[in-house]
Order: C-alpha cells, then sequence, then structure tokens
C-alpha cells in the first residue's frame, strides 16, 4: 500500500520560500513528462511520498488522491471496485503520478468516447505562486461555483500552480470489450470511423496504423456483439495489449529518427499533403506524424485542417513544442499567469517562454 | 440591489446612451423606463434593478462597439441572452446596461461528419438539437428551461439538465468559442480540433457569468441520438431506501441517461398538475432512464428493477412505450410548475452533495422546514447530487421572502458541511453570493479577483456577481466552513 503522507504545509511552505526569493520551481512527480514541454532551469520540487487515497466511494463515481500518488496504484484501487479513469492516461514510464498526469493533460485512446483528462478534473487543492493552499472545484460532479479553475490545472504543465491534490470523477469498467480489425486504407478508414462516429454505436476507440483500422467497442456484451455485427472485421485478440502499446508511445511507428508531430485536427478533415508516415488515432482527430517536413509547413497544414500540431520528440534547440499562440491570445496567457503565480516562479518557460 | 458603495456612479447616462446611438441603429438602443422594464430582472424575479439603457446588437461587430462605448463612459455591462437565470445572473447594473444577445440568433452551421454545430449566443438550447436531429444527432446538456434559454446563457452558467451524469455538464460539451473581451481584444478559444495549445481557457471561460468576456460564438459538440431509451418508475418507503436504489444501480456499473428523485410533496404536486399516474403513497419515486443500443438498454433495464426491488421499492414500473415514457417523464419535467399551482411563490435551491449524505442533508432540510414554518418539495438530480429543494412562500406577507432566503441560505451552508456545493447547475449569481464567503476562503476569494482582473481590470463585465467582495466577506465575519465545523452556528447569516 501506498504511503498516506500530506506534505502540504512542507511544500507549501517551499513555494513561500521560492516566491520571497523569486527562485523558480519546477513540481516533479515521477519525472516521467520532462521531455513534454520546454527544459525548465529551476530547483526541483518534488511531490514524491505527497500521495494516497484522501477519498473514495464507488457510488459516488469520484476518487480524491494526493498528487504524488502513482498512477498505477491508484488504477489498481480502481479497477478493485472495476472502475476506472475514463481519459485512460499515457504513463509514459514507470512511476508516472496522478498529479503529472493531470498537470500535463494527457489523454489515451479512450478521449474522444469518453473525455479528456481535463473533462474527468472535480476539483483539486494547489499551491499557487504565492504560496497559498488553495482549494477550487469539489468533490461532487455537478458545481459550479467560483471560476473554474480546477479544469485550468489540466495541461498547465505546473505553471499555474502545483497540484496537491485531485478529485476525478470515474467510470465504470465496461463489462466487455472487443477489438475489430478492418482491412482499410487511411483515406477509406477516416471516412469509416466518422461516418461510424454519428452513429450510436458502443466505440472506444479507433485508430489507423498505416495498413489497418482497429476498433474497439466497450460495454454490455449485448451491446458489444450486437455492434460486432453491425460492424463487421474480424476480432482482434492481441487488441488489449495493443491498445496499451498505442497509449504508451511504445508501437513501432514510435521508433524513428525522424521528427515526430502530434497533429490536432477537425476529426473528419482530409488527410495533410505532407511526406512521412502516419498514424491516425481519435477517430481522426489525432495524427501522428513522423516527418523531416519544415516546423511551419507541418504547424501551417494542422492549422488548416481545423487545428494544431506539437512537436513531441525533442528538437534540442529550446523551441517550444507548441503551436505558438496569436498575440491577443498569449497576451491573456500573460496576464492570467501573473495572477496566479506572480513572481513567475512555477515552471518558468516551460510551455511557452513568455509564461 | 444595492451597488458597491466604494465605487459611486460615475457614469453619465445620456453620454452613454447618446454613445450607444451613434454605433447602434435607434432601435436597439432602449431607455425609456416602459422599454426596459422587461429587462429589470432575470429568472429570479425576487431581484429587480433597472438598467440605464437596453443595447441589441444584431452581430458581433455591433457587440464590439458598444463595448467600446462602454469602456470609454465606464458603464458596467450585464450580458444578457433569454433571461431565464435562476441565481440573478442577468440582474441589471443600476449604472450599466444589459447587453442583449437575443437577436444573435443564427445557426451557422451545421457539420453532420465533425458533428459540431457552429451558433450565435442567443440561439435557443433545443433549437440546436431540432437542427442537428434530421442527421441523427442532438446536444446533450438538456437545463429544464431547454425550450427558451439560449446557448449563451448556458456557457456563461455551465448549465446542467438530467442528461449530465451520462453526458457532462455544458463544460464538456463546447468545442469553441469566439470571445470579446472589454479591451476589445477577439479571441477564438478551443477549435473543432481536441485540446487547443496553452491553458484550457474554455473551461475558464465556460460558468463565468459573463464576467470574463462576452461570447459572440459557439461550436458545440453533436452526439449521436441514442438508438433507445426507456424508463423505469420506482416507489420506496423512505428517501434512505430510494437512495439506495440510487447506489447499487451506480455501483453496478450503470451509467444512467437520467436518475431523478421527488419526494413526497413534490409526487404529490405533480401529481395533481399532470396526472402522470405517480404512486401518492410513496415516501420517494425514482426515474431511471436508460439509452443506448437495444441490446444494451434491454439488459439494464431488467437489471435496473432487480436492483430496485432488492432495495426494498414497493412497486417497480417500466414504461412500455413512448408515450408512457413521456407521461412518467412529464411529472418529473413539470415539478417546478407544479409546486408553482399550489404556492403563491416559491424559490428553488440549488446544492450538491456526495449523495451519500442524502439522507442527513434531507433531514436537515426537514428540521430547517419546521424551524423556518416554510414547507419543501424536493425533486433532486439523483444520479449526480444535485438538489433542487423548492421552498414554498408568499412574497405578499411581510417578511416571507426574507426568512426564505434565510432558509434557502441555510440549506446551501449544510450542503458545503457535508462536502458538497452550494450550487450544481444554476450560478452563484447575485443569489448565493453570501454563501460563496462559506465555501471558499478569503486567499481563494481574492484569487478570484485577482483572475477577474487579468481579464477584466476595470471590473466593466457583471460587476457585483458571483465572487464576492473581500470586504463582504469579513462583514459577513468569517463564515468559511472548517471541516464541516461552522463557527456561531446560531446566528442569522442575512
Amino acid at each position: 500500500m501506498i504511503a498516506e503522507t500530506d506534505r502540504g504545509d512542507e511544500l507549501a511552505g517551499a513555494v513561500i520560500a521560492a516566491f520571497a526569493d523569486r527562485r523558480p520551481l519546477r513540481p516533479v512527480g515521477g519525472d516521467t513528462k520532462r521531455t513534454l514541454g520546454r527544459a525548465v532551469e529551476a530547483e526541483p520540487l518534488s511531490l514524491a511520498g505527497h500521495a494516497g487515497i484522501v477519498e473514495y466511494e464507488p457510488t459516488e463515481l469520484v476518487v480524491t488522491a494526493r498528487a504524488g500518488t502513482p498512477l498505477t496504484e491508484l488504477e489498481a484501487v480502481l479497477a478493485e471496485r472495476g472502475q476506472m479513469l475514463g481519459f485512460e492516461p499515457p504513463h509514459l514510464g514507470t512511476g508516472a503520478t496522478l498529479g503529472g498526469t493531470v498537470a500535463c493533460g494527457l489523454s489515451g485512446p479512450r478521449r474522444p468516447y469518453a473525455g479528456s483528462a481535463r473533462d474527468f478534473v472535480l476539483g483539486v487543492r494547489l499551491i499557487n505562486g504565492r504560496g497559498q493552499s488553495l482549494r477550487f472545484g469539489g468533490q461532487v460532479i455537478k458545481n459550479v461555483a467560483g471560476y473554474d479553475l480546477s479544469r485550468l490545472m489540466a495541461g498547465a504543465q505546473g505553471t499555474l500552480g502545483v497540484l496537491l491534490e485531485v478529485s476525478l470523477r470515474v467510470l465504470p469498467r465496461p463489462g466487455c470489450e472487443v477489438t475489430l480489425l478492418h482491412e482499410l486504407d487511411a483515406v477509406q478508414a477516416l471516412e469509416a470511423v466518422n461516418r461510424w462516429a454519428g452513429q450510436p454505436l458502443p466505440i472506444s476507440a479507433a485508430c489507423h496504423d498505416g495498413e489497418r483500422l482497429r476498433l474497439r467497442l466497450s460495454g454490455t456484451r449485448a451491446g458489444v456483439d450486437a455492434a460486432r455485427a453491425t460492424l463487421g472485421g474480424e476480432v482482434d485478440s492481441q487488441g488489449e495489449a495493443w491498445w496499451a502499446d498505442l497509449r504508451e508511445r511504445r508501437l513501432p511507428f514510435f521508433a524513428g529518427d525522424d521528427p515526430c508531430w502530434r497533429l490536432a485536427v477537425a476529426p473528419a478533415s482530409a488527410q495533410p499533403d505532407l511526406p512521412g508516415s502516419w498514424l491516425i488515432d481519435w477517430g481522426g482527430a489525432q495524427r501522428w506524424l513522423r516527418s523531416d517536413a519544415e516546423p511551419d509547413v507541418v504547424r501551417s497544414a494542422a492549422t488548416a485542417a481545423g487545428g494544431h500540431a506539437t512537436r513531441v520528440d525533442d528538437p534540442g534547440d529550446g523551441s517550444s513544442p507548441f503551436q505558438p499562440l496569436p498575440d491577443a491570445l498569449l497576451g491573456v496567457h500573460r496576464r492570467l499567469k501573473a495572477s496566479l503565480d506572480p513572481n513567475g516562479i512555477l515552471n518558468p518557460g516551460r510551455l511557452y517562454a513568455e509564461l | 440591489m444595492s451597488n458597491d458603495p466604494t465605487n459611486p456612479s460615475k457614469v453619465d447616462r445620456d453620454a452613454l446612451v447618446a454613445g450607444l446611438r451613434r454605433v447602434l441603429p435607434a432601435e436597439a438602443v432602449l431607455d425609456d423606463p416602459e422599454a426596459l422594464h422587461p429587462y429589470e430582472c432575470d429568472g429570479l424575479s425576487a431581484y429587480r434593478q433597472l438598467p440605464l439603457a437596453v443595447a441589441l446588437p444584431i452581430d458581433v461587430d455591433e457587440v464590439a462597439a458598444v463595448l467600446a462605448v462602454c469602456r470609454d463612459h465606464g458603464a458596467p455591462v450585464v450580458a444578457r441572452g433569454a433571461g431565464t437565470s435562476l441565481s440573478g445572473g442577468a440582474l441589471p447594473h443600476a449604472d450599466g446596461i444589459v447587453l442583449s444577445l437575443a437577436r444573435l440568433n443564427r445557426i451557422l452551421d451545421i457539420d453532420p461528419v465533425n458533428l459540431t454545430a457552429r451558433v450565435q449566443p442567443g440561439v435557443r438550447n433545443l433549437a440546436i438539437s431540432e437542427a442537428a436531429q434530421p442527421h441523427g444527432l442532438y446536444y446533450a446538456p438538456d437545463p429544464s428551461s431547454q425550450i427558451i434559454c439560449s446557448i449563451g446563457g448556458n456557457v456563461a452558467e455551465n448549465a446542467g439538465g438530467v442528461h449530465c451524469l451520462k453526458y457532462g455538464l455544458t463544460v464538456h460539451n463546447i468545442l469553441a468559442l469566439e470571445v470579446l473581451t472589454i479591451d476589445g481584444e477577439r479571441l477564438t478559444i478551443g477549435g473543432p480540433a481536441p485540446d487547443a495549445p496553452g491553458y484550457d481557457l474554455l473551461a475558464l471561460m465556460i460558468g463565468s457569468e459573463g464576467m470574463l468576456g462576452v461570447v459572440t460564438e459557439i461550436t458545440v459538440k453533436l452526439l449521436p441520438l441514442p438508438a433507445c431509451a426507456r424508463v423505469l418508475l420506482g416507489a420506496f418507503d423512505s428517501i434512505p431506501t430510494a437512495g439506495e436504489a440510487v447506489s447499487s444501480i451506480i455501483a453496478a456499473g450503470i451509467t444512467p441517461g437520467g436518475l431523478e428523485m421527488m419526494d413526497g410533496p413534490a409526487i404529490q404536486a405533480a401529481e395533481d398538475f399532470v396526472h402522470a399516474g405517480y404512486p401518492t403513497d410513496a415516501a420517494a419515486i425514482l426515474l431511471c432512464e436508460l439509452d443506448g443500443t437495444v441490446e444494451e438498454v434491454e439488459a439494464q433495464i431488467d437489471q435496473v428493477r432487480d436492483l430496485m426491488e432488492a432495495s426494498g421499492a414497493s412497486e417497480v414500473r417500466v414504461a412500455h412505450d413512448e408515450r408512457e415514457r413521456e407521461l412518467f417523464w412529464s411529472g418529473r419535467k413539470n415539478a417546478f410548475p407544479a409546486v408553482g399551482r399550489i404556492s403563491p411563490d416559491y424559490y428553488c435551491m440549488d446544492g450538491t452533495i456526495p449523495r451519500r449524505h442524502l439522507a442527513r442533508v434531507l433531514e436537515g432540510i426537514t428540521a430547517l422546514s419546521e424551524e423556518y414554518d416554510l414547507p419543501v418539495a424536493n425533486v433532486f438530480h439523483a444520479g449526480d447530487g444535485n438538489l433542487h429543494p423548492l421552498i414554498l412562500y408568499d412574497a405578499n406577507k411581510p417578511g416571507e421572502l426574507e426568512r426564505t432566503e434565510a432558509f434557502g441560505g441555510k440549506i446551501l451552508e449544510l450542503c458545503v458541511e457535508v462536502g458538497g456545493t452550494i450550487t450544481g447547475e444554476h450560478g452563484v449569481g447575485v443569489e448565493k453570493i453570501n454563501q460563496m464567503c462559506v465555501q471558499f476562503n478569503r486567499e481563494e476569494i481574492d484569487q478570484f479577483h485577482a483572475v477577474k482582473a487579468a481579464l477584466d481590470p476595470d471590473r466593466l463585465l457583471n460587476p457585483g456577481k458571483a465572487i464576492p467582495s473581500s470586504a463582504r466577506c469579513s462583514e459577513l465575519g468569517g463564515m468559511h466552513v472548517h471541516g464541516g465545523q461552522l463557527p456561531f452556528p446560531d446566528i442569522e447569516r442575512f
């Protein structure tokens, strides 16, 4: 069992001191997602040991845990009660924690059908850049008191606050899951998955690996069997392991030397005309690309498809992996950052140099 | 409502109206008291205030021009959709204007392949689903006012509804917003692709009660209409047994499309009104709607019936056709007007609690009902713990409204005490501003103000709503609840 320690006061003390000295801090859980943003020159603030499930009542569909809780432990506790994290979070290494997972806002293959990391956040306890411990949101599914600063933390990568505790909505594990294989090319697969997305089918993942389309069905046995009959295709007995490899970026696609990009686009948009190899996930909304195309070309193509591109591997030149923000939006980001972290000590520059 | 005494009016009314007339056609600026009258309140009619003027722009450029005039004159701006807020979110400011977005009412685009609809803020919630219906699609959040409420107002309040347990709140169903800041900047937040870069400003903007920006265009997510929806009605001899049935349904891994509870007084009022055939001798009924594929729903109907019976239901009925399904729902959907028939006025509360504390909270409400000598009927989004106690009162009896508000405040404090919240889906507005001091401490309130200042430094957008001043909380005297212990629990807090 995990250590049940609340280091909240001690961690707040460390932030108070850093605020006074204007000394930057880099909040660290399992340090599995360090390369997902720009490198930060700062003293690590370890959340290790600030762990444990604070409250879990399966019939409320809500769990609250400290940020340093290992994700594997949390998922095991939920699984014992037939529940799961609906956003199927990528761990990206051993030792991933709840705090880092939510701060990075990463979601797995189930995202387009069940929701994103942010969608499952109900509340947080955090330390802002002044060292104040604050609670936003709550432990109930419906809550609209005050600005929604809890969901704002998902994907902010620790630049707006140090997460201490997160309350998440959880989902029941489906009684039955089946993976179907369809021999389709990318264009046919995009057409098919977007057509099916508009129909009431229990699809929980859809990915084209360059050669074949995999569909995962989740639900009751009766519902899944009926959908199988409608959708056709062959059952992939290795489906579960394959989705885990996709989630953890362990598929052969992710090895290689060419720059790796993640394009988020409107799901039915046409395949961008870019050189390289593709892996199409999220029913078309997330398209992985290995390509030596110029960054500006990749980003323009993503914009044309209604979205944006993120460089996934480290380009090594200090540039932001994220699509640049328009000036007006960047201005809002800077003022928002200053409102939570006036001295700019929390993960400065991790998302963008200006933040 | 009085305005902030530390911020006396500096707005020159005539100059403001003249400024608005320069940027809008004559018929789009109202300043005659008769014409202003319909805007003096929203769905929380106990609070009334005439604005200086009402602006009725027809497109985003006119909205921008109105905001520029208000900025130049230092005039507060209260954005308004259909005016159905139950928390006074659209209550006018005495020194400001109401910015009606009702004329921005066009559905700009339905994209049946990417499953989105792009709409203007004045479009009615239900109109989106009606426009999507030919494609086999709909917009899931369904506040009870969905026939008339606007999607812009839904965004401002992060509106909920019966479908929330399975399909989420407004915040889970919006993909993009076009927002005008009070500084005149036009922001595109989110987009047709998931997970826009940078901070999740959609989460920040949705539910911000018109205090951070003015939304001029909205892209919503559409979902396929379920192949099948069926409803069960369970009758129970006590509220705790009905609560157990809810827990057992959730524990079995079933997520109903809707899971609603009504208590005895609500059942009686609804039955007298719409004759839904409700068992009026029951202490509580549960309505459980299951939606999905035909096969899935068939299997779950039997499972839920068994679970309700095992929890001690005195009777379980399954609606056998669409007509019966609508009949079962008619009582719940008409619960508010049904209560309106039996009482001159009623006051709808909106707390959310962890469901395991349901019995304790309802006992507390019963005790308060006796203490304040005001009857209560309870309707309850049981699946997600969202309570709507309806306090029955008569505004014409001196002191009764004040007693009702005090009673309502106590209910909300009780919700916070058990780990819940003062508002599940109606917003804070002016109504629950004192209870914000119970739910949040001084530093949290200050953080909200800092965020507000990041987007609206001069506090012109819906000032005085949703977030109380620190001074107000101090005056109310350390009401913040710590560990469920309210200091001086016997002191009146209004």
